[in-house]
């Protein structure tokens, strides 16, 4: 039984199918990439597993259990996480906040459930610390940090809780060099512990590097399910752009 | 970047600036209202005698009371990213309803208390539902009940006023434990509660999460929609509560009191240090520009200066006080 098990998941925005009948599973311990042209409907597709968008048609099991009823917070608890292409994070409020917006840790006094900020600054500083993110300060709104330490925001967010699944809508998009070997390693700590990991990224070098498996998303279908062991740069590109003269493109990947 | 400006062009943080994010990380509230508050209060002691007095002081808190809850209310609202008009229409409504129940069908004052308040709260649990489930945005929801609540508030009773509250009731609005007025401890108690809840609760911080970014909310599993639907009904109950302070203040369920009032309790809220646009908001900012109101008010009282001047004051200071905001924000991002 895979981790998780998408099974002809269909979506349409009014007249427009971004998906159609697409399936793809992630064991545990398993990193898959999911690659595809700007529009093949890979956020979307990820947004039906967190339950930001309900699927019109399909199945979605976590550890074999139905989740497609779950609410987003449902799920959440259950261990699937996402770091938002858009990162959506609370600009005005501060790091911990953000990191443990809807967990806030709370601590009783007269009865009375009240959030818990020391433990909530401390535990926030610990994970910062941990993923090796430079912070100019905790306590400042996230709206004030460079789009690449906002990014380490939303990885912290993702990871404080223990989760089962960790999905990666672009994390590296806006890294340094050295940013973007941290989230490679981490997603490699991720699956060494036994997490399942979906990365998506335009960086084919990377997800190539870092990835078990590619799925391979066209116009909202699975075109292709790759072991990376056992494709290169070209086969990916080729299922990429459709089976279409790529040589120039497959090149082009190859040398970045 | 050698040129002997460069480091002029970026100056650390002076003293000033250090005093004003240190108010607001530490007390979420903006300095200058504070220091607004004072000069205002400096100003009309020097034009009135009667300003400094513990009677006039305690006076400027009576008459803040409502429009003081009614502000909380509008912090809660605008700082999720909503608004509500109907504050001074349901304010109204539930005033007429209260006495209603206690006058009309003679019913025991618990009884009354709790319709008041409860009338307040349902006006603004069906703002919720409406906003929330019908999707049609609070601006025209809210604008809506502004009409239905005073309309509903004038038929009750064909327009006149309902006179007669029973003294348990009438001791809500003008009896004075330990020579405190009834209406400013039920404001103060109220402030602090509300104070306590947005600052120091889930319930406060998703509020403000959800103003700040509806997305950011939603993917960290909040319930949106039903928070959405909570905070209209939480502002209802508070204008209902509001109602109570009014109408047990005159001894008359008056179908037109709290007219114009969301103009005020708006104004003050943000005065106050509220984002208009949601995401950041403070109990003790909003008292602050609640008693800025006050003051305002009653100072323009003492100098005998007609209501229709008044009226127009408050507007001005509200256009003011976003003017000055949004003037801040452009600074703060220009850099
Ligand atoms: N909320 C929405 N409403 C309407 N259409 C949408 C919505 N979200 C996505 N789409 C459409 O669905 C299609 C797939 O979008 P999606 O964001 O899933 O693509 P993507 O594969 O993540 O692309 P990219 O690589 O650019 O991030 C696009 O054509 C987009 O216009
Ligand atoms: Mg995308």
């Amino acid at each position: 039984m895979s981790l998780l098990e998408i099974t002809n998941v269909s979506k349409s925005f009014g007249p427009v199918h971004v998906l159609d009948g697409v399936s793809m599973s992630v064991d545990r311990g398993e990193v898959v990439g999911l690659v595809g042209d700007n529009g093949a409907g890979k956020s979307t597709l990820m947004k039906i597993v967190t339950g930001m968008y309900t699927a019109d048609q399909g199945r979605l099991t976590l550890d074999g259990d139905d989740i497609l009823t779950h609410s987003p917070g449902e799920r959440r608890r259950m261990g699937i996480e996402m770091i938002y292409q858009d990162l959506a994070l609370a600009k005005q409020q501060d790091v911990a906040a953000n990191i443990f917006l809807g967990r806030e840790p709370q601590k009783k006094v007269l009865g009375i459930n009240f959030v818990d900020r020391a433990t909530m600054r401390a535990e926030a500083k610990a994970m910062i610390d941990r993923l090796g993110a430079r912070l100019p300060a905790i306590n400042r709104p996230v709206g004030s940090f460079s789009g690449g330490q906002q990014q380490s925001v939303a990885i912290a967010r993702a990871l404080t809780f223990d989760p089962k699944l960790v999905i990666m809508d672009e994390p590296t998009a806006a890294l340094a060099v050295r940013e973007v070997q941290g989230v490679l390693d981490l997603i490699r700590q991720l699956k060494a512990s036994g997490i399942g990991v979906i990365l998506i990224s335009h960086r084919l070098n990377d997800v190539l590097s870092v990835t078990d498996r590619i799925v391979v998303l066209n116009h909202g279908r699975a075109a292709a399910n790759l072991t990376t062991a056992q494709t290169d740069m070209a086969e990916v590109v080729s299922a990429i752009v459709g089976g279409a003269d790529m040589a120039d493109a497959a090149a082009h990947e190859s040398r970045g | 970047m050698t040129s002997p400006d460069a480091g002029r062009m970026r100056p650390g943080p002076s003293l000033w600036s250090r005093i004003q994010s240190g108010a607001i990380e530490r007390f979420h509230i903006r300095i200058e209202s504070l220091i607004v508050l004072l000069v205002l209060a400096a100003a009309m002691a020097v034009l009135s005698p009667y300003f400094l007095s513990w009677s006039n002081f305690l006076n400027i808190f009576l008459a803040t009371a409502t429009i003081g809850v009614l502000a909380i209310a509008a912090t809660y609202v605008l700082g999720s990213g909503g608004l509500d008009l109907s504050l001074g229409s349901v304010m109204g409504l539930a005033g007429v309803v209260g006495a209603w129940v206690a006058v009309k069908a003679g019913l025991p004052t618990p009884v009354a208390v709790a319709a008041t308040v409860g009338a307040g709260a349902l006006a603004g649990f069906v703002n919720g539902l409406i906003i929330t489930r019908a999707f049609v945005p609070a601006f025209i929801v809210t604008l809506g009940m502004l009409g239905i609540a005073r309309g509903l508030a004038l038929v009750i009773n064909h327009g006149a006023a309902i006179y007669g509250l029973p003294a348990a009731m009438v001791y809500l609005g003008q009896g004075r434990p330990l020579g405190i007025p009834m209406p400013v401890i039920i404001f103060i108690a109220t402030a602090i509660v509300m104070h306590i809840l947005l600052a120091y609760t889930r319930y406060g911080r998703h509020t403000l999460a959800i103003g700040d970014s509806e997305n950011a909310a939603r993917t960290a599993g909040i319930n949106v929609q039903r928070h959405r639907l909570s905070l209209y009904t939480l502002s209802g109950a508070l204008a209902g509560l509001a109602g109570l302070i009014f109408a047990t203040r005159v001894n008359a369920g008056d179908p037109t009191a709290g007219l114009t009032y969301e103009l005020t309790a708006i104004t003050a809220a943000i005065i106050g240090g509220t984002n208009l646009f949601g995401g950041r908001a403070s109990i003790l900012g909003t008292m602050i520009g609640a008693l800025i109101m006050g003051v305002l008010q009653n100072g323009l009282n003492l100098l005998a200066v007609q209501s229709y001047y008044q009226q127009m004051a408050i507007g001005a200071v509200l256009i003011l006080a976003v003017f000055i905001d949004q003037w801040q924000v452009r600074k703060e991002s220009r850099v």
